[in-house]
């Protein structure tokens, strides 16, 4: 079977005074219907790959690559209607922070319904919001439905988020740091419920975090990004075996509970990774 | 649904106090307006009495009306008794038309309010899709065009704009009536019942006087439109890049929002908040009279009522226009903060 996600060499660059400066630098991977997770600290271009997905490259920027197919389609010369076709119905994407991300002058139930309208479904538009939401585990939806984002909590408007992004059932979902601007005790559960949704879809999922910890405990497979570049691919389950000194530096930089080095050891960066590639 | 009826009941008691807290501004600030009007009244240095009696009046005279207007008694009785005759209307009368001040207002400023409500609608009604079109596209030549056009608006002369705009639609081409409101073979064609003559023409089925209304109100309402078009495209135009930057515009397109849906439904919903603001000044700067057009214009409306009245020294009608200005001045931000409250939900809330 082909996958559901084919990028080959996708560059992303940005005009600056010094000339374009690239940001993305050769990104390769392929993506079926599992969870993918790509970790790495500010600036090393994960999110820009994300949004590069789904066409968002801000205006200013360029993307460009060698094959870049999301199930057949190839999105590099793809027309606007395309996108519209694909984005929302096909694959979407949940962002970092609700409290920007949600429009604040309209309810929550008009931007799910927007979202299901867009899509075909215009009678039951209002039922499967609902059931949508009560699917992303939100106990009085009705309310919700009426409520504007800033009358939400933090962990109630990403589960809106969440509920809006999926209630068209996408193949694929990009997580961009869903859950980095929210509590440490509500994070758990709405990744949580994240999870349980993609699983019970069978959606392919591509998590953006720089929490390498939590990228290894959610994702079957982590994509280690640096500088724009991929500098190694690995099972979650063999992270603890990583072998490239950056994987290996981020590893030893966690603290952990016993046995731990005091202080925390900091991460040395090697200008050799800059031209190794992944 | 009961969560939700619950809601709009806690939410009563504080519109009640947003009422009381408007009651209370609202009286505070025409009681400031008042003050102030009264005591420049008293400083200016034109005699209340000479005004009245004239130059040649003899010391007799002179002294009866001093003591009629109560000029002897202390400061602040005065001011009680011109706010207590305020307050039912009486500013006295004209020295110019001798009538009632408060009647030569009624009659100049519906004048002033059909122009510059034309002229604001035309004005946001061009300016916030030029403002929008503008930030779509940003940098591009339709930006620059609109930026140049806004520019002109904003440093060209209005009293040239208005002899030049009357020296070709008018003088020229014949497009336009010419300077007034109306001809006098039609003035009499109808009954004047709101002033504003568009509105009692149509009402009255006189369609030839309100066509000839219209043609005499189009070239000063689109000068006036033109200049606040400029301002409300400027602003228009820097609030949506504020908007498209956000990243609910993100969302939506993720979502496969039309981009046409994008803009003027999701960025422009959003920066209709502040524009509301905007709108609602450019509004209140052209019911003040524009003197100038008025002036270029032969209008017949407040800025030309006070700039007649100040040149003739007739301090009760400079101080009744001077206040039902700022009373205009109020209203309008007490209107633009009620609709800012409704259109925004998170200062809603917040009250």
């Amino acid at each position: 079977m082909s996958p559901l996600l084919d990028v080959r060499n996708l560059r992303i660059s940005f005009p600056s005074r010094q000339g374009p400066v690239e940001v993305v630098r050769g990104v390769s991977f392929t993506l079926g219907r599992e969870r993918l997770g790509i970790v790495g600290e500010s600036g090393s271009g994960k999110s820009q790959t994300g949004r590069a997905l789904l066409g968002l490259t801000p205006p200013s920027g360029r993307a460009t690559a060698d094959r870049l197919e999301f199930d057949g389609v190839d999105l590099r010369h793809a027309t606007p209607k395309t996108w519209r076709s694909l984005r929302g119905a096909r694959m979407s994407m949940v962002m970092q922070d609700p409290k920007f991300s949600l429009n604040p002058v309209m309810t929550i139930g008009k931007q799910l319904i927007e979202a299901v309208k867009l899509h075909g479904g215009k009678a039951e538009a209002r039922d499967k919001s609902l059931a949508m939401l009560e699917a992303v585990q939100i106990r009085d939806p009705e309310r919700v439905m009426a409520a504007y984002p800033h009358e939400l909590s933090g962990g109630m408007g990403q589960r809106a988020m969440i509920a809006m992004m999926l209630v068209t059932e996408p193949d694929l979902l990009i997580a961009d740091e869903p859950t980095s601007a929210l509590d440490v005790t509500v994070q758990i559960e709405v990744l949580r419920i994240l999870d349980n949704l993609v699983t019970q879809r069978g959606m392919g999922l591509i998590f953006i975090s720089h929490d390498l910890h939590l990228v290894s405990t959610f994702c079957d497979r982590v994509l280690v990004m640096y500088a724009g570049q991929v500098v190694e691919e690995i099972d979650a389950a063999d992270l603890q075996n990583a072998r490239h000194p950056y994987t290996r530096g981020l590893l030893n930089c966690l603290p952990k509970i016993e046995g731990g080095v005091r202080p925390l050891p900091v991460l040395t960066r090697d200008a050799a990774w800059l031209k190794a590639g992944g | 649904m009961t969560i939700q009826s619950e809601g709009r009941a806690s939410a009563l008691p504080g519109w009640l106090f947003k009422l009381g807290k408007l009651t209370a501004t609202v009286a505070f600030t025409l009681f400031g307006l008042l003050l102030v009007t009264f005591l420049i009244g008293r400083v200016v240095p034109v005699d209340p009495v000479l005004s009245v009696v004239g130059d040649r009046a003899s010391p007799s005279t002179y002294e009866k009306v001093y003591l009629e207007l109560g000029l002897d008694r202390p400061l602040y009785e005065q001011f009680y008794l011109y706010a207590k005759k305020a307050v039912t209307g009486d500013f006295g009368e004209s020295l110019l038309t001798k009538k009632p001040i408060i009647s030569d207002l009624a009659r100049a400023f519906p004048a002033t309010l059909e122009l510059a409500t034309v002229g604001i609608i035309i004005g946001t009604l061009l300016g916030i899709p030029a403002g929008v079109w503008a930030a779509v596209r940003q940098g591009r030549l339709i930006d620059q065009l609109v930026r140049i056009f806004g520019l002109v608006g904003y440093s060209a002369p209005i009293f040239w704009l208005g002899l030049m705009g009357l020296l070709l639609f008018y003088a020229k081409w014949e497009l336009v009536a010419g300077p007034g409101r109306i001809d006098i073979s039609y003035e009499y064609s109808f009954t004047s019942t709101t002033g504003l003559m568009l509105l009692d023409t149509a009402m009255q089925g006189q369609w030839a006087a309100f066509r000839n209304v219209v043609s005499h109100i189009a070239l000063p309402a689109c000068l006036l439109g033109y200049l606040s078009m400029a301002y409300i495209a400027r602003m228009t135009r820097s609030f949506m890049l504020n908007e498209l930057a956000q990243e609910y515009v993100v969302t939506a397109r993720v979502k496969g929002v039309a981009e046409w849906r994008i803009i003027w439904v999701h960025a422009l919903r959003n920066a209709a908040v502040p524009l509301v603001t905007v709108i609602a000044l450019s509004y209140a700067n052209l019911l003040e009279g524009s003197v100038l057009t008025e002036t270029v214009f032969a209008w017949p409306g407040l800025g030309q009522y006070l700039t007649n009245s100040l040149q003739n020294a007739d301090m009760n009608a400079v101080l009744g226009g001077t206040l039902l200005i700022g009373i205009v001045f109020v209203g309008l931000n007490i209107f633009s903060d009620l609709l800012y409250t409704l259109l925004d939900p998170r200062v809603r809330t917040r009250l």
